[in-house]
């Protein structure tokens, strides 16, 4: 179903670090989940679209009309750590994942 | 009036009380502002204090009745975290459509609700602040994720609350609590403002005490905007529920969601079978009807809802908002503060999601799964040819004890089961109270197709006058 090593790689894909105890506790959790969800492996479903929204819009676009938005101090007012009129972050150089 | 005696009318008697001038807003406001600052059921993440008592706008059709909000409504200058701590500090610069719509109508900020984090979970254990007690039985859960409204609600200490459905969490909770609760048609009211978790799924709705309040505030909540571009709005108007007759009305009973073999509690099914006759004495015809692919919609939905979730929630990574973990370099700043910030069902979501979605399992999973979605609002479409209405009952059990699924992640999705086939199809469904079973309450479903609000409203309205729910065993005071 999915292993110790799947588990890991979809954490990293997924931006988290878990613990030993999480992964092997993941691990099982998920395989439950996943082994309940592949039942739908069995049912015939050639030829049938897939529904993304049930709702029939496309392309909503407001009228291109020049409208106040946030002022920056505003947008910046709760980020942790700011600089120069931006958001502050450390370095990507820094401590570097080599993926 | 004593202050009691106000907050035991329906949010639509308070409403025109005031519009009569017998009762002050500001009277109103500070009763349930004193009865939520004294909640003991960690419904409340957030209260308003006195001095934020907005000012009344003259003839607002919503009277200055106060609104819960569940936390994940931002509300500019309030805390809005979406229960969880990744959120820590925020304070959004503005407010979500729907709560600003609402507040013009006359129904000002009460107080931000308890709900599980970023709505993932069936019972409000998830939340970061402590689970919500159930007023019925404080060992026992309210539901979720909207559990905070629905306590909140039932309790007295709010006329009426917001909350949001993905796959049941307005209805789940409102029946657990034995309110009523209503998920609108997908697109009708704007999610600008609403954190988000499954972006085509999530729908807000009202959490009331009656049929008619829900109609109430729904009226004011529907409607267009420029911001949401799944935003559809309602053709026409809301209108409040008078029928006290089912009159020709076709009642289809699917036995994909109400069987005896489909794990549905026995009390639960007892007192979902004594509704029926209800209706039927009202003038409906009852029949048994076929959803097909409803055993599968769970599966869809867990892969569906979890994919959106694994992206929507890639957005928290210590750099706009919340809080932020140092790790030397860039990408361990994300990884730290996610994993330090997001609670254990939040990230078991995350990694479902990123495995549906991952090179090599998006066609067996994410792609089917959208196909299963496909099949199930068709077999809505045919029921629909042939029934005004399909109805279930809400949860497949009563309220469940603090503590009884949380081990298992599998027991606490199948909470889900009777709710998640309406939300894939995008249709209204609502859930009002249903008798108890064993001393709690059960909750009777009821859906129709897109945008037949106004109709199952009334039918649901014929349907409550005729059961005669009584919720005074939600409130402390013996109500």
């Amino acid at each position: 179903m999915i292993d110790r090593e799947q588990v890991l790689h979809v954490a990293r894909l997924a931006r988290l670090e878990l613990t030993d105890d999480e992964v092997g506790r993941m691990s099982e959790e998920l395989s439950a989940v996943l082994g309940h969800i592949e039942k739908i492996g069995e049912l015939d479903l050639d030829g049938v679209l897939p529904t993304t929204h049930v709702v029939e819009v496309s392309n909503a676009l407001r009228s291109d009309v020049v409208e106040p938005s946030l002022a920056p101090a505003v947008a910046l007012a709760n980020a942790p750590a700011v600089a120069d009129g931006g958001f502050l972050v450390p370095s990507p150089q820094a401590g570097a994942d080599p993926s | 009036m004593s202050a009691t005696d106000v907050t035991l009318l329906s949010a639509a008697a308070a409403a025109r009380a005031v519009q009569r001038g017998e009762l002050s807003p500001a009277e109103l406001f500070q009763a349930y502002r004193a009865a939520a600052a004294a909640d003991e059921l960690n419904a409340y993440l957030w209260v308003a204090d006195e001095a934020q008592a907005p000012e009344a706008p003259a003839g607002a059709p919503l009277g200055g009745v106060p609104l819960a909000v569940k936390d994940l409504f931002c509300t500019a200058g309030v805390p809005s975290q979406a229960g969880s701590r990744i959120l820590e500090g925020y304070r959004p610069p503005y407010t979500a459509s729907v709560v600003a719509r609402l507040a013009a109508a006359g129904a000002p900020l009460l107080g931000k609700t308890n709900q599980d984090e970023f709505a993932m979970g069936s019972s409000n254990e998830n939340s970061a602040f402590g689970p919500v007690l159930n007023p019925w039985d404080r060992t026992r859960v309210p539901g979720g994720s909207s559990g905070g409204s629905a306590a909140a609600v039932a309790a007295g200490s709010a006329p009426w609350a917001l909350g949001t459905d993905t796959g049941g969490s307005i209805r789940q909770p409102a029946a657990l609590c034995g309110i009523v609760g209503l998920k609108p048609t997908y697109g009708t009211v704007s999610r600008y403002g609403m954190i988000a978790f499954a972006s085509s799924l999530d729908q807000a709705g009202p959490l009331t005490r009656d049929v008619t309040d829900a109609a109430l505030l729904l009226a004011h909540m529907v409607g267009q905007d420029e911001r949401d571009s799944t935003s559809i709005g309602f053709p026409g108007e809301i209108a409040l529920p008078r029928s006290d007759s089912l009159a020709g009305i076709r009642l289809g009973v699917p036995e994909e969601l109400s069987g005896a073999g489909v794990g549905i509690e026995p009390g639960v099914l007892d007192a979902f079978g004594a509704t029926l006759k209800l209706a039927e004495s009202l003038g409906a015809t009852v029949e048994t009807c076929r959803l097909p692919h409803a055993p599968h919609a769970l599966s869809a939905y867990y892969v569906l809802a979890p994919a959106e979730a694994s992206s929507n929630l890639a957005r928290y990574d210590g750099v706009r908002y919340g809080a932020r973990v140092e790790d030397g370099g860039l990408v361990g700043m994300y990884t730290q503060t996610r994993s330090a910030g997001f609670g254990p069902e939040v990230k078991r979501r995350i990694m479902l999601g990123t495995y549906s979605l991952s090179s090599g399992y998006y066609d067996a999973y994410y792609g089917r799964a959208q196909r299963v979605r496909t099949k199930i609002a068709e077999d809505f479409a045919s029921a629909f040819e042939r029934f005004d209405f399909v109805v279930t009952p809400t949860s497949p059990s009563v309220a469940f004890e603090l503590g009884a699924k949380t081990a298992d992640p599998l027991s606490m999705y199948l909470n889900d089961y009777c709710t998640v086939p309406m939300s894939l199809a995008g249709i209204p469904a609502i859930s009002i109270p249903n008798g108890l079973s064993a001393g709690l309450p059960t909750g009777f479903q009821l859906c129709g197709p897109a945008f037949s609000e106004n109709r199952v409203l009334e039918a649901a309205f014929a349907l409550e006058q005729a059961i005669g729910f009584d919720a005074a065993g939600a409130r402390s005071d013996g109500g």
